[in-house]
C-alpha cells in the first residue's frame, strides 16, 4: 500500500466516524424535541455522506456558508456538539449565544461565515465571501451548501451567473435531497439534476452518487482543487435524500412508504461500514468501539446543554448594531 | 468652501473613502460605467459594474462586508430595494444578532427616490420607513450636498448597514461643501432655522418647503424652527425634543405617504416625551396614499407645498 493510498483511506474512516456523530447528533436532537425538552428543528439524516465528504477536502481557511439544515456542516467542520446542542436549545453556551437557535448558527472561529434560513438567503451571500477571497492575497475558497429548493429560486441563478462573470472561487454544493419543505422536487423541477442548469453559466459541474462517502470525497477533492487553483466557480451536486421529515416533529405522512425504504437500503453509513469491513479496513469490533464514542461524546454534549443557561434578558437588545 | 451638486457630492465622498480605506469597494448598476474615473483611479477590481439583479448585488454586498470588505452599492432607484429586501433586511440587518455579534456587515446601499424625474411610481417611491422599521440598519436621507457628502463618508466609515437615499430633485440643485474631509455623524438632526413659536420638521427636498414656508410666517410675525432629521434611523430625539418643550406645536413634513411613515414615529414621540408642553396636536403633512405619478404637475404636487405648511402652522397657532 502506498503512502497515498494510506491517507485516503484515514480519510475515508474519519469520513465515516464523522457521519456517525452526524447522525447520532441528528436523532438526539430528534428525540429531545420529542421529549418537549429542545424547539422544532431539521434534521440532515440520511445525507451524511455529503456533509462529511466535501468538508473533509477544506482547508482551515477556506470559508463555508450553509443553511437551516447545518449541523452536519457544523459537526464536520469539527464543531462542538454540546455548543450546537446549546444553540438549538436558545442557551447561552451555544456558539450564536442563543440567538440564533437551529436555523442561522455560524461559528466565525470555524470559518463557517454566513447561515441563512431563508432558502437561497446562504447563495445571495455566497458571491460576496468569494469577491473577499478573491481581492485578498490567499487562494482559500469559499463553499456554500445549498438545497434542491434553493436551486429553483432566481437568487440561485443570479449567483451561479455572478460567480461565474467575475471569476469567484466559490464552490457551490447543491445537496439535492428530493425535497423542498413539505413538496417533492418533482413537483417542482422537470430536470433530475440541478447540476444541468451549471452549463448555461459557463460553470463546470458535477452529479455524483451523495450517498457514497468515498464517490463524494473524490469528486470533492477535484472540485475543491478546481476553484482553488483555477479561482473560479464550480458546481457539485450531491444526489441524495432526505429519510427524515422537513422539520422535527414529523409524522412523514406526504412522503411515498416504497421511495424512503429503497433510500433507507441505500444508507450512507451503512454503505461505507459494510465496504470497509469487506475490505477489511475495519472490524465489527472497532465500527462497535466507534458508535460508542461518538455516543457518548453526543450524550455529554446534550447534557451539556441541557444543564447550561438561558441568556439573560440583556442579550434580547445586544449584538443588535455594531 | 465650494458649490458644487449633491450628486457630485456623493462621488467626491465615495472617492475620498475609497483613497482612505482599500476596503472600501463600489459595484452596482453602470457603477464602472459612469464611474469610469473611480476604475482609473482605483482599479477594476474595486469599482464594478453587475448584471441589473438587486438580490444579488445587495447579497454579495453583505457576504463582502461580513468578511472583510466595506462595499458601497448603488441600486439606482428605491421601488427596486423590493428586489433586495432579504439580503438588506434579512441578512445584513439580522445577520449580527443572529451570530451573537462574530459578524458585522459595514455597507452602504444607494436609492434615489422622490419626485423630480417624472419616472412614476417604479422609480419614485419614498419607502425608507420600511428599513426605520427593520432593526439592524441605519437610514439616512439628506436636504443639501453638504450632508449628502458628510453623511455619504460616515455611513462608509459605519460598522453597520446604512441605507442611504437620495432625493432625485435635490440631486442636481448646487450647494456649498465645506473643504476637507467633511464629516456629518449619523443621528443628528441640523436645526436649519431657530424660532420660538412652532417646529417644522423634515427631511429630504421638503426642509427647503419648511424654509420656504418660515420665511412666509416670519412675515406674519410667527417665528418657526425648521430641523432637518437627516438621519431617520438613528432619530436624534435629543434636538426634536428640545424644540418642542421650547415651541409647544410641532408639524413634520416629508414626501413619503403617511401611514406608519416617519412622521407618524416622530408624532408619536413628541405624545410620549413632550406631551406636557404640547399647546396643539402634532400635526402631520405628507404625500398621499397613491403611488407617485409620473405627470410633472402631479409628482410636484404630490410632496407636501410651503403654502400648505404655512396654513398648517396658522391652524396650529390658532389653538390657545
Amino acid at each position: 500500500m502506498t503512502a497515498i493510498e494510506t491517507v485516503v483511506d484515514r480519510s475515508v474512516t474519519e469520513a465515516l466516524e464523522t457521519m456517525m456523530l452526524i447522525r447520532t447528533f441528528e436523532e438526539k436532537s430528534a428525540a429531545l424535541r420529542a421529549a418537549n425538552l429542545s424547539p422544532n428543528m431539521c434534521t440532515s439524516v440520511g445525507q451524511e455522506a455529503s456533509a462529511a465528504g466535501v468538508i473533509k477536502n477544506l482547508r482551515e481557511d477556506d470559508l463555508i456558508l450553509t443553511n437551516h439544515r447545518s449541523a452536519g456542516h457544523l459537526l464536520a467542520r469539527g464543531a462542538e456538539p454540546g455548543r450546537i446542542f446549546a444553540e438549538i436549545m436558545g442557551k447561552s453556551t451555544g456558539y450564536c449565544k442563543g440567538k440564533s437557535g437551529s436555523l442561522h448558527i455560524s461559528v466565525k472561529e470555524l470559518g463557517v461565515v454566513l447561515t441563512s434560513t431563508i432558502v437561497g438567503g446562504e447563495l445571495s451571500l455566497a458571491p460576496g465571501v468569494g469577491l473577499s477571497l478573491s481581492m485578498s492575497k490567499s487562494d482559500a475558497i469559499a463553499v456554500v451548501f445549498f438545497g434542491d429548493g434553493a436551486a429553483t429560486e432566481g437568487i440561485f441563478h443570479e449567483s451561479l451567473n455572478l460567480a461565474a462573470v467575475w471569476n469567484l472561487p466559490v464552490l457551490y454544493v447543491c445537496e439535492n435531497n428530493q425535497w423542498q419543505a413539505y413538496v417533492h422536487r418533482k413537483e417542482t423541477m422537470l430536470a433530475d439534476h440541478v447540476s444541468e442548469f451549471a452549463r448555461a453559466y459557463g460553470v463546470p459541474s458535477k452529479t455524483v452518487d451523495g450517498n457514497d462517502v468515498e464517490v463524494v470525497l473524490d469528486a470533492a477533492r477535484n472540485a475543491v482543487d478546481y476553484v482553488r487553483t483555477m479561482r473560479k466557480p464550480y458546481l457539485l451536486e450531491t444526489y441524495t435524500y432526505r429519510v427524515r421529515g422537513h422539520m422535527e416533529p414529523d409524522d412523514q405522512a406526504y412522503v411515498d412508504k416504497e421511495e424512503l425504504a429503497s433510500w433507507k437500503r441505500r444508507d450512507p453509513i451503512s454503505l461505507i461500514q459494510s465496504r470497509l469491513q469487506r475490505d477489511g479496513e475495519l472490524t465489527q469490533d472497532e465500527i462497535d468501539v466507534m458508535w460508542q464514542r461518538v455516543q457518548q461524546r453526543v450524550e455529554d454534549a446534550a447534557q451539556f446543554a441541557l444543564d447550561s443557561p438561558y441568556p439573560g434578558f440583556d442579550e434580547m437588545t445586544t449584538d443588535v448594531y455594531a | 468652501m465650494r458649490t458644487i451638486t449633491a450628486d457630485e457630492a456623493i462621488t467626491e465622498a465615495l472617492v475620498e473613502e475609497m483613497r482612505r480605506d482599500s476596503r472600501v469597494i463600489a459595484f452596482g448598476e453602470g457603477t464602472a460605467t459612469k464611474g469610469y474615473k473611480l476604475v482609473e483611479e482605483f482599479g477594476a477590481a474595486r469599482v464594478r459594474n453587475t448584471p441589473l439583479a438587486e438580490g444579488i448585488i445587495a447579497g454579495t454586498a453583505a457576504g463582502a462586508a461580513a468578511t472583510g470588505l466595506r462595499p458601497v452599492i448603488d441600486l439606482l432607484f428605491a421601488p427596486f430595494l423590493t428586489f433586495a429586501m432579504d439580503e438588506i433586511v434579512n441578512s445584513a440587518g439580522k445577520l449580527r444578532f443572529l451570530s451573537g455579534g462574530q459578524f458585522s456587515f459595514p455597507l452602504v446601499t444607494v436609492a434615489r427616490t422622490g419626485g423630480g424625474w417624472a419616472v412614476g411610481a417604479q422609480h419614485n417611491h419614498n419607502n425608507e420607513s420600511w428599513f426605520v422599521s427593520s432593526p439592524g440598519l441605519k437610514v439616512v436621507m439628506p436636504s443639501t450636498p453638504a450632508d449628502f457628502k458628510g453623511l455619504l463618508k460616515s455611513a462608509i466609515r459605519d460598522e453597520n448597514p446604512v441605507v442611504f437615499f437620495a432625493d432625485i430633485g435635490l440631486l442636481f440643485v448646487p450647494g456649498e461643501v465645506p473643504d476637507g474631509d467633511h464629516v456629518v455623524p449619523i443621528g443628528k438632526a441640523d436645526v436649519k432655522r431657530e424660532g420660538s413659536d412652532i417646529t417644522l420638521i423634515s427631511y429630504a427636498k421638503t426642509v427647503q418647503k419648511c424654509l420656504e414656508a418660515a420665511n412666509v410666517l416670519q412675515e406674519n410675525g410667527v417665528s418657526a424652527e425648521v430641523i432637518d432629521l437627516r438621519s431617520l434611523k438613528p432619530l436624534d430625539e435629543a434636538t426634536l425634543l428640545a424644540s418642542v418643550q421650547k415651541t409647544g406645536r410641532a408639524i413634520v413634513v416629508h414626501e413619503a405617504a403617511g401611514p406608519c411613515g416617519v412622521g407618524a414615529e416622530v408624532a408619536a414621540i413628541i405624545a410620549e416625551k413632550a406631551f406636557g408642553a404640547l399647546k396643539a396636536p402634532v400635526v402631520r403633512l405628507t404625500g398621499p396614499d397613491a403611488p407617485a405619478a409620473a405627470s410633472f404637475p402631479l409628482e410636484a404636487a404630490y410632496a407636501p407645498q410651503a403654502d400648505a405648511i404655512v396654513a398648517a402652522a396658522t391652524r396650529s397657532l390658532s389653538r390657545a
